[in-house]
């Protein structure tokens, strides 16, 4: 991960009529960075993403690009972003081949420059064998590779995806966030937008959490979990002695709560990553045999709960 | 501009594999063409031509009827005159449908008019040519009032019978086209109709450039030109540019096909040229107009069909404009239709290219008011 932002917002705000759509919002994100946007629907992600894609003008604020200031205007700076919108942007009648190359023209690239890097994404989103076919006779997971593999074209070192994975099925849903994966290994700084806990959880180095327009808190996972200040809450399932086992737990430094069920014992700690080699160790002493092992961290759900009081998906 | 051509180029490709253009831009118009052809074409060559005439009396008044006032017009081409020896020959011609009516003068016609008696020329129409039956009425009318003038005059003057004859050859011709220089100048039943279903498809053809701004707003594209590093005007213009290449390609084979099929001869090759490249552009702006005003394709295509049909109606596609009366004849100058059907006139009449520079210049001018109408107000449909 590079030291300079690639982006770097301050302040961005965008007015609609009597609403104000987003309100101050500012972050950055260094190359190789995956910045996660979390925030229910109409929190005003798409609104920021517009407004830093260059789409849509901004009522006040800054956005910088590779440190030079990008307007919808600057030319120079939408060479240097990815786009790739929530919904299918693609024309339906053209092949793959055709949608490509048209868009690889327009971000500038020579026509035998286009033509290769077309090739080379057509290998890259797996549609290589069925290139030449109208992007219409596709299937559902197929257009929306494509719609990504449009914003890779030019190689661009910012990468703007608005939630790529909406309406997606499961297996092309882990294959775009692959794909994300790979671009930030790559060097791509990526701006993602996700109203989806588990994405932003596997993804994102750090995640802003917006509502209502407003950045209400970013950081990375454990950053943001630290803020609730919740414990791991680990459980084993185990045979034996599990009173003794509970009781013998307790007694750890780490562990703040420890109780035990039927064929469980339940145990609230601080880091469980840390704590849980101690933790078995001392249920075995106490007369357990552990079978199993499930930690459960606090998640980013608990997070935006804590900070704004609702669930994400309200 | 590359970025102009870019876009042209991706929407001409879409286009081209766009049956409904082939059909709205060429297949349509020409059919619809080569069947009012059909149906009105024979109106303009066969009934206001032809008559049968059969002279049985060959006296002086007779002779002043079928050779000063038929030949005149005879010799402008404005109609055919078949001599025939007996009314029946006539009627038979005129029930085989080979003349519009036969005109027959029965003996003893002069005398009659020369003794002041009355006297009759018989008309018999075919029933389906209308316009070439009252052609035939008016001529003879037309005479038979300059006999009666001729008939008062000398009667009053108190001379000879025989002075009607001589006078009657000495009075002006009592059926003349005095508009026969702009009769020339008017496009012939074919070329009219060829011209106005292709002004008038024109303007569908052409709607789809800006209003494509709508659809690709419906399905997203528009955000990914608009996040593209290119100017907003560049997305306009390259939406305007695809509507005036496919606008021109249109009306070059709706005229080239015309001419071949129809035989129709439409000008000076330049001068024609001009015409459609100012009438393409023209449409192209007024519909761009149309389209800034809607909300989405839809909206944009109901609007812009309901201004296409108001424009052709009051321009004369579909009734000549000289029909429409004096107020609306001058409303018609308000539609892009009305300059482009003049300025084939004007070329129709075998004029350079220099005929057509006030209907090029309207025509310009419609272009270049709609089309900055259409820029000062394309930026709202640039917000994705």
């Amino acid at each position: 991960m590079g030291d300079e932002p690639v982006l770097e917002c301050r302040g961005l705000r965008k007015v609609f009529g009597e609403n104000t759509a987003v309100d101050g919002v500012g972050f950055s994100i260094a190359a190789g960075e995956t910045y996660g946007l979390l925030g229910p629907n109409g929190a005003g992600k798409t609104t920021t993403i517009s407004m830093v894609a260059g789409i849509l003008e901004r009522d006040a604020g800054d956005v910088l690009v590779e440190g030079r200031v990008h307007s919808p205007r600057d030319g120079r700076g939408k060479s240097a972003i990815g786009y790739i919108p929530q919904e299918l942007a693609i024309y339906p009648d053209l092949s793959a081949t055709e949608n490509l190359r048209f868009f690889a023209r327009l971000y500038g690239l020579s026509r035998a420059r286009a033509r290769a890097r077309t090739a080379e994404v057509l290998e890259v989103i797996g549609l290589a064998d069925r290139a030449k076919e109208p992007v219409k006779q596709y299937s559902g997971g197929m257009k929306r590779r494509l719609n990504i593999g449009i914003g890779l074209l030019h190689e661009p070192r910012l990468l703007i995806l608005d939630e790529p994975t909406v309406g997606v099925d499961p297996q092309s849903r882990n294959a775009i966030l692959e794909s994300v994966a790979r671009l930030a290994a790559e060097g791509a700084a990526v701006l993602y937008t996700t109203h989806y806990m588990e994405e932003a959880e596997r993804l994102c180095d750090r995640v802003g959490i917006i509502d209502e327009g407003r950045l209400r808190a970013e950081g990375t996972r454990r950053e943001l979990v630290g803020l609730v200040g919740e414990n791991d809450r680990v459980l084993l399932t185990a045979e034996g002695d599990l009173a003794a086992a509970a009781e013998a737990a307790g007694k750890l430094p780490a562990v703040r709560q420890a109780g035990h069920g039927e064929g469980r014992v339940d145990l609230l700690v601080e880091s469980a990553r840390e704590v849980l080699p101690a933790v078995l160790d001392t249920v075995t002493r106490a007369g357990a045999a552990v079978r199993a092992v499930e930690v459960r961290e606090p998640n980013l759900e608990a997070v935006f709960l804590h900070l704004t009081g609702k669930a994400l998906r309200d | 501009m590359r970025a102009v051509l870019l876009i042209a180029g991706n929407d001409l490709r879409q286009r081209l594999r766009d049956k409904s253009l082939l059909i709205m831009a060429i297949l349509v118009p020409l059919g619809l063409t080569l069947v009012l052809n059909l149906v009105f074409g024979g109106l303009e060559n066969e009934e206001i031509a032809a008559f049968a005439v059969a002279d049985q009396d060959n006296g002086p008044v007779a002779t002043q009827f079928t050779g000063r006032v038929l030949g005149a017009l005879e010799r402008e081409g404005v109609v055919d005159v078949r001599r025939v020896r007996t009314p029946e020959e006539g009627r038979a011609l005129t029930e085989e449908g080979a003349v519009a009516a036969s005109i027959s003068i029965p003996p003893g016609f002069s005398q009659a008019v020369q003794a002041g008696r009355p006297a009759v020329i018989r008309i018999v129409g075919h029933v389906d040519r209308p316009v070439g039956v009252q052609v035939a009425r008016s001529v003879v009318e037309a005479f038979a009032a300059e006999l009666r003038y001729v008939q008062i005059a000398v009667a009053t003057a108190g001379g000879p019978p025989e002075r009607v004859a001589g006078e009657a050859a000495q009075a002006p011709a009592p059926v003349r086209f005095a508009e026969a220089e702009a009769a020339r100048r008017q496009l012939d039943i074919g070329a009219n109709m060829a011209a106005g279903m292709a002004v008038f498809f024109l303007f569908f053809t052409v709607q789809f450039g800006v209003t494509s701004i709508l659809d690709e707003r419906r399905d997203g594209t528009l955000a990914r030109l608009v996040a593209a590093p290119i100017p907003r005007s560049a997305i306009l213009a390259g939406k305007l540019l695809s509507s005036v290449v496919v606008g021109t390609a249109s009306m070059a084979v709706l005229l080239v096909a015309s001419g071949l099929i129809l035989g129709v001869t439409w000008g000076d090759p330049l001068g024609v040229a001009a015409l459609v490249l100012a009438g393409v552009l023209a449409a192209t702006g007024v519909m761009g107009v149309v389209a800034t005003f809607a909300r989405n394709a839809e909206q944009a295509g109901g609007q812009q069909s309901v201004v296409a049909v108001l424009l052709g109606l009051l321009g004369g596609v579909f009734l000549p404009v000289a029909q429409l009366g004096a107020a609306l004849s001058v409303v018609s100058l308000a539609t892009p239709h009305r300059w482009f059907l003049r300025g084939l006139s004007e070329l129709a009449d075998g004029g350079g290219p220099g005929r057509v520079a006030v209907p090029v210049l309207a025509l310009l001018a419609f272009a270049l008011v709609t089309g900055a109408i259409a820029m000062a107000r394309v930026g709202r449909m640039l917000r994705p």
